[in-house]
């Protein structure tokens, strides 16, 4: 056979496309389930744990760095393995998509926490004396001076994290979660052909560029002049 | 000046950070409408002083009334006296993602918890004592450092404060803006605030202090009218450090 009929042939055949779509579509909503949920449980958990930090009492924040690092140390998959295949010896049983969830939102939460602190630590003194010297309290410094300052500030390097780690949600293929990637493997080893790879490429692309960009927007969005 | 009791009250004041002992047994009393004006060579204690006198530092000794309260009682509710006690700070120290207006009424709202309507009102009014009202949306990134000091100035004028305490407020500021700022202090003055001012600014001090007071390693050396510290100080070490600022 003549090379690109091949390489048509291996990736793009077009029985296998129209036979799988439904499947990868499948897949996508999964995905795109999964993201979605991992990113809001995975940043709300990060902002808590770094405002439970800022208070700044020994014993709590020796435990947060703990936890940070230990998520931030393991490799994602190796976590998932162990819940999935650990949990359910001491009882607790979990589904392959609340597994996939949890691990990669503690491990979101893990680097979400250590950027946002990043950020609360960057605002400067004066602006904790300024809005203490009248009147407002510790919180309300926190939350209404410090914070969301401390949140543009995070915006770029976030987005970058965020993505990454959403992208993870591949990792669930070795449990059985039925996203993209999953789905994927499921049709190759049906088919006997890699059409349905390229189709869950393609999708992966479809589904993160625009979230690409739209961080490349926040980007600029949020960062504003500082003074 | 007059009879009424001193709206602050600094009693033996003493502060050490580690060993290095900042402020050692500091007397003072501001009478109401008094503009008390504090020099002194740089480490002198000066800015450690003020700071003491709304607790953004914790004194190792003393004592500090304001309006009569014991600001250092444990039955003091800190967080009440300081809206009492208005600061100015070198920086600004502007909240850079709030508006001027912003800026101002934070603290109407959440600490006096005042509605928006009304803290806006308020905010507005205080913009309008320092010539800003016409910059009430702008940011703080927008505005002159001249124009932020300002807003400064009305974020703690607006909590209507019974003595502001301002640390060095035109050090940060181009030449050509420090008028602007000087010549709001001078209304505050007139309007009847009680001031205590951490400055270099000789001019203003000639024409609007009541008092000067001169610091040196942690310990007031001389204090008198303006005319008389500036002029005609005692003490060599005022007069060296009066010699200096002039030349």
């Amino acid at each position: 056979m003549e090379a690109w009929p091949r390489f048509t042939e291996t990736f793009f055949k077009w029985s296998v496309i129209v036979h799988y779509c439904p499947a990868i579509a499948n897949g996508v909503v999964v995905t795109v389930e999964i993201a979605v949920a991992v990113v809001i449980t995975g940043i709300l958990l990060g902002i808590v744990l770094a405002f439970v930090r800022a208070f700044r009492v020994l014993a709590i924040n020796a435990l947060i760095v703990v936890f940070v690092d230990m998520l931030r140390a393991l490799p994602p998959l190796v976590l998932i393995l162990l819940v999935y295949f650990g949990l359910p010896s001491v009882g607790i049983r979990l589904s392959s998509f609340a597994v996939l969830w949890l691990v990669l939102a503690l491990v979101l939460a893990a680097f979400a926490e250590e950027i946002f602190w990043a950020g609360i630590l960057s605002i400067p003194k004066g602006q904790w004396e300024a809005a203490r010297s009248t009147g407002l309290g510790f919180l309300g410094t926190l939350a209404y001076v410090v914070l969301p300052q401390a949140i543009r500030l995070t915006v770029p390097p976030l987005t970058n994290r965020t993505i990454a780690i959403t992208k993870n949600t591949a990792l669930g293929t070795v449990i059985g979660v039925g996203e993209i990637l999953n789905q994927a493997t499921t049709a190759e080893s049906f088919s006997g052909n890699a059409t349905p790879l390229m189709m869950g490429a393609i999708a992966y692309v479809l589904l993160f560029l625009p979230v690409v960009a739209l961080g490349r927007f926040l980007e600029t969005r949020f960062a504003w002049r500082r003074v | 000046m007059n009879d009424r009791p001193p709206i602050l009250e600094i009693r033996g004041l003493r502060k050490k950070f580690g060993d290095v002992e900042v402020l050692r047994g500091i007397d003072l009393a501001v009478l109401p409408q008094e503009l008390v004006f504090v020099i002194g060579p740089s480490g002198s204690g000066k800015s450690t002083l003020l700071r003491c006198c709304n607790r953004l530092e914790e004194a190792s000794a003393g004592s500090v009334r304001v309006d009569g309260a014991d600001l250092m009682a444990r039955s003091t509710n800190v967080n009440a006296m300081r809206r009492r006690i208005g600061m100015v700070f070198q920086s600004f120290n502007l909240y850079p993602h709030m508006t001027a207006l912003g800026n101002v009424t934070l603290a109407l709202c959440k600490v006096l918890g005042q509605p928006r309507a009304q803290a806006d009102r308020i905010g507005m009014a205080a913009l309008d004592r320092v010539g800003l009202a016409d910059k009430s949306r702008s940011f703080p990134g927008e505005l002159s450092g001249g124009q932020q000091q300002r807003v400064a100035i009305a974020r703690a004028l607006a909590l209507e404060p019974k003595i502001m305490l301002f640390d060095e407020p035109t050090s940060a500021l181009d030449p050509e803006l420090v008028g602007s700022v000087l010549n709001v202090m001078r209304e505050l003055k007139r309007g009847g605030m009680t001031m205590l001012v951490v400055s270099h600014e000789m001019r203003f001090a000639r024409d609007a202090a009541d008092r000067v007071i001169f610091m040196d390693h942690g310990v007031i050396v001389e204090q008198g009218r303006p005319q008389e510290i500036f002029s005609a100080p005692r003490e060599t070490r005022t007069q060296a450090f009066i010699a200096e600022l002039i030349r």
